[in-house]
């Protein structure tokens, strides 16, 4: 029936629609048929006197059927139609975005009130799962703030930062080390340090990497951050290598720790002691920090320091010319980035208690980086739904129980959480090439708020 | 020595008196290429000056040494805002080893030894691109706040005070935005200041690179071909705008195309060939200049002798030529049938700096070169006289012509086989003796006459005959 349709739309080569399609999902069927009969078809498996082939006629089959299947729905819907059904997808976000440009501050301050009240939601909606889920909410924030961070490097300045993690770790370690080392410092001492620490590895990272462009940059970022990443491995007696820190102290209210005693948080203010309430404080930190990185990033924009990594990552050359020190500039916006990293990487280091180079794999930077991307460069409200889709439909994968009856109790949703990724980045990568926000607003405005386009902008080196 | 100054001026110009740039003998390498060699010219104070030449002359890297972007291999660039020539300053700032001097009644920059920013930001020197490099993914208005960044970040306290919203930020803000607002309201685009760059018409955006140059607050601004792409109306709307900039007591130095719009509007005029001057003037004595003329339309060797000064020189070596083929046997003069040819390889036409010139022309071309200090390298080994089988026909080797030739047999050098003897060094004497900076190494001299000495050719068919 829709075939009918869409031919009809089409007009100028009526039936010829469905009958192509058919036979271009018969061949990927029929490839699919060939490459998969050794993989899926037959199997060896180890007998007593051998190896013993087995069929597995059915999973082929269903392969096949798949392949042809949804070959020949996205032929009829997508590839081979006049009206493609992703097409309102694609095409009418950006015209949305662009007709009502008070939609991201509406969203944005609608966002911020559901983020200031979420613990509480969770607690009177969810009390079964309130601790998971205000973990969970604890994990997006720290990952909003990562991405906050980055996006100054990456959005505004232009400058692909495949290393973003190693200021994260540094920021976990100094604080750490520092807490672990010297009692009198507690998390909010050791918090501006671990920030000044990263900043200041962020400007010995900037230094080398001033000259080089594009794809050098983003393997010399890659490598810095995983020579970070090895030193805390190696480095036995400072940082315990592959053991880690443990016991390092939780964030203190007032002065006071978050126990069951009299000198306890709760005891101060005359409530019954629960074990959430750590955890709803740990949310607070995380989301001031956040709040704060965006309102700096946000201020930053609107200043020359601001405008100069734009026009860095719009023309470089174009900016020497008009009296830019672009060392320094690139400098501070590899600082910027380097020291809310850090800043977020202790508030990291504070919340698990324990830390170790395990957690700064380059699949962390990778993660980052995507949320940036999926988001939008530049845009701080498209790095917050990254970071909700991303992170937190991840750990979705986990509860989806349902699975599991369809696929047998082996299956687990987790395993394939890359695969769903992957897959989501590919798609967001067709329908929205430059991200869920693609506009960028103006830093200072006339008469008119107008907000520019995608295709005007440019993605600075690496892109 | 002052190849700089204009002969034909008998009374000192203005960009002579008061230049606000200097460049002396500045010269760029490019590996073995030299895209300037020793060029030396002033850009007078409030003056618009043009730098003009065929494709490939070498503009474009002058604006490149002057703005920072190159480091020139040799030469010094002074920016001067003060009056007058300040020999003084300049030179003790050049011996001093430091980069600039700042004071109040005039301060000297030494634009070879800073960086691209610092030129921009300290000197005041600012500049356009050929290919427009506006940045097309911010507003209009954004792109001239951009150029006002350093007073604007001294205003923001380096940031911080502007994190932290202190007022000054915003008063110098406010002012930067009336800045912005006078120069879009002259370039007509104040209408457009929301929108994005680089969805302007070409047009604009080349006006609004100059209006973002003028932000910046510049005593100099460079143009790197401000009217490519734009139609006679805009054209003449660019002269008005760069005579405005003038009346705001800004110089302009410019590169252009455009003939109607250097001859316009240009105080003064430099023309470049090949990286070397061969005219400086303004427009009615460079329009006249054969040099100017050869350079530009493309000459014959032959038509070339028309014009009186270099005719003479030519003249000369023909009738010595004749001499020679009398006494010699196999000697030649220029060919008459040789196919047109571009001027910018017939010699006579670039060259001919009248004193320098005429001397190895001159009529007796057995006088020997006497004084070789002047020139770097070594002079090349010379004979008293062609061997037996009488002097190789030099001008058979591309880039020589009949009155280089002279000028190498004044030298002693006769045969192909002692051109092609020439080291690096015997090449740069040469050089700097012919006035040819470089042409001998782009043409190829040593290649060519090895391979002719070794075809031994002595046939003079080619070129030889008389012109008469």
């Amino acid at each position: 029936m829709a075939a009918t349709r869409t031919t009809a739309v089409a007009g100028q080569r009526p039936g010829n629609d469905l009958a192509s399609s058919l036979k271009d999902a018969m061949i990927a069927a029929l490839l699919v048929g060939v490459l998969g009969f050794f993989f899926l078809a037959l199997r060896t498996e180890i007998a007593t006197g051998g190896l013993e082939i087995t069929t597995r006629w059915g999973l082929w089959f269903s392969a096949i059927a798949i392949t042809f299947g949804v070959r020949l729905a996205l032929n009829l819907f997508v590839f081979r139609t006049s009206r493609p059904i992703t097409r309102a997808f694609s095409g009418r976000g950006a015209a949305v975005s662009a007709r009502l440009p008070g939609l991201g501050k509406w969203l944005g301050i609608v966002l911020f009130i559901f983020a200031t009240i979420l613990p509480f939601f969770i607690i009177t909606v969810f009390p079964a799962q309130q601790r998971q889920f205000i973990d969970l909410a604890i994990l997006i924030m720290t990952y909003v703030m990562l991405g906050w961070g980055l996006n100054i490097v990456v959005g505004l300045a232009g400058l692909l930062d495949l290393g973003y993690v190693a200021f994260y770790a540094v920021g976990a370690y100094s604080f750490a080390l520092l807490s672990t080392h010297f009692e009198f410092i507690g998390f909010w001492t050791a918090l501006p340090l671990a920030g000044m620490l990263a900043a200041c590895w962020g400007l010995i990272l900037g230094f080398p990497v001033l000259r080089l462009r594009g794809d050098y940059l983003a393997i010399v970022t890659l490598a810095f951050g995983e020579i970070i990443r090895i030193v805390l491995l190696n480095w036995y007696d400072f940082t315990g290598g592959p053991n880690g820190i443990a016991n390092i102290p939780k964030p203190t209210f007032l002065g006071m720790d978050f126990t069951r005693g009299d000198d306890g948080v709760a005891a101060f203010l005359g409530i019954q002691y629960s074990t959430i309430h750590r955890f709803v404080y740990l949310y607070y930190i995380i989301f001031l920090l956040a709040i704060v990185t965006n309102f700096v990033t946000m201020r930053l924009r609107k200043l020359p320091v601001g405008r100069a990594w734009e026009a860095l990552r719009e023309d470089e050359i174009a900016c020497r010319s008009l009296g830019i020190n672009t060392t320094n500039t690139k400098l501070t916006a590899f600082g910027m980035g380097a020291m809310f990293g850090g800043l977020a990487g202790s508030f990291f280091a504070t919340r698990q208690g324990f830390i170790s180079p395990e957690s700064f794999t380059f699949l962390e930077s990778a993660i980052i980086l995507a949320i940036v991307v999926l988001g939008g460069l530049g845009s701080q409200i498209g790095v917050v739904i990254a970071s909700v889709v991303m992170i937190g439909g991840i750990e979705l994968l986990r509860n989806i129980g349902f699975l599991s009856n369809i696929f047998g109790p082996d299956f687990d949703p987790v395993q394939y959480r890359m695969l769903i990724f992957g897959l989501a980045m590919v798609c967001i990568m067709i329908w929205k090439p430059r991200g869920l926000v693609t506009t960028r607003a103006p830093s200072a405005i006339l008469k008119e708020k107008k907000r520019i386009g995608a295709d005007m902008v440019s993605q600075g080196e690496g892109h | 020595m002052s190849v700089s100054a204009s002969p034909a001026s008998p009374t000192e110009a203005r960009w002579e008196k008061d230049p606000i740039l200097t460049v002396e003998h500045l010269t760029m390498r490019f590996g073995g290429l030299v895209a300037i060699g020793d060029l030396s010219f002033n850009v007078g104070r409030g003056d618009i000056t043009a730098l003009i030449g065929p494709n490939g002359a070498g503009k474009t890297t002058v604006f490149n040494c002057v703005t920072g972007f190159y480091k020139p291999t040799e030469g010094r660039i002074v920016m001067r805002h003060g009056p007058g020539r300040q020999q003084e300053a300049v030179d003790a700032i050049t011996a001093s080893g430091l980069r600039y001097q700042a004071a109040n009644d005039g301060s000297v920059f030494l634009l070879e030894r800073m960086p691209d920013f610092e030129i921009s930001k300290k000197a005041k020197v600012a500049r356009t691109f050929q290919n427009i490099r506006l940045f097309g993914g911010m507003t209009v208005l954004e792109n001239l706040l951009v150029a006002q960044h350093n007073p604007l970040m001294i205003a923001s306290g380096f940031t911080i005070g502007g994190i932290l919203g202190l007022p000054g930020y915003y008063k110098a803000q406010k002012k930067a935005i009336e800045l912005a607002v006078y120069w879009l309201e002259h370039i007509r685009l104040i209408d457009r200041a929301d929108d994005p760059a680089g969805d302007l018409p070409y047009g604009d955006q080349r006006r609004l690179e100059i209006a973002r140059a003028m932000c910046t607050g510049p005593q100099l601004l460079c143009l790197d071909e401000p009217a490519a792409g734009l139609n006679p109306r805009e054209s003449s709307e660019l002269n008005e705008l760069l005579q405005f900039i003038r009346k705001e007591g800004t110089s302009v130095l410019l590169i252009e195309h455009d003939m109607g719009v250097v001859m316009e509007i240009s105080d003064h005029i430099v023309v470049l060939d090949y990286g070397v001057k061969i005219s400086d003037g303004n427009a009615d004595l460079v329009k006249t200049d054969p040099k100017v003329i050869a350079a530009y339309l493309g000459v014959d060797d032959d038509e070339l002798a028309v014009e009186p000064e270099v005719a003479s020189l030519v003249q000369e070596a023909l009738s010595d030529a004749s001499a020679d083929i009398e006494t010699t046997a196999a000697a030649k003069a220029p060919a008459a049938k040789k196919s047109p040819k571009p001027a910018r390889s017939s010699p006579a036409a670039r060259t001919a700096r009248p004193a320098k010139a005429a001397a190895p022309a001159g009529p007796s071309r057995a006088k020997p070169v006497s004084s070789d200090g002047d020139h770097p390298g070594a002079r090349p080994a010379g004979l008293k006289a062609p061997r037996a089988e009488g002097a190789d026909p030099l001008t058979l080797i591309k880039g020589i012509g009949p009155v280089n030739e002279k000028k190498l047999n004044g030298l002693g050098v006769w045969h192909f086989d002692q051109v092609a003897a020439w080291k690096k060094a015997e090449i740069s004497w040469v050089a700097s003796y012919l006035a040819f900076p470089g042409r001998i190494e782009r043409e190829e001299w040593v290649k060519q006459a090895r391979a002719l000495a070794k075809a031994g050719t002595r046939k003079t068919t080619s070129r030889a005959g008389s012109r008469k």
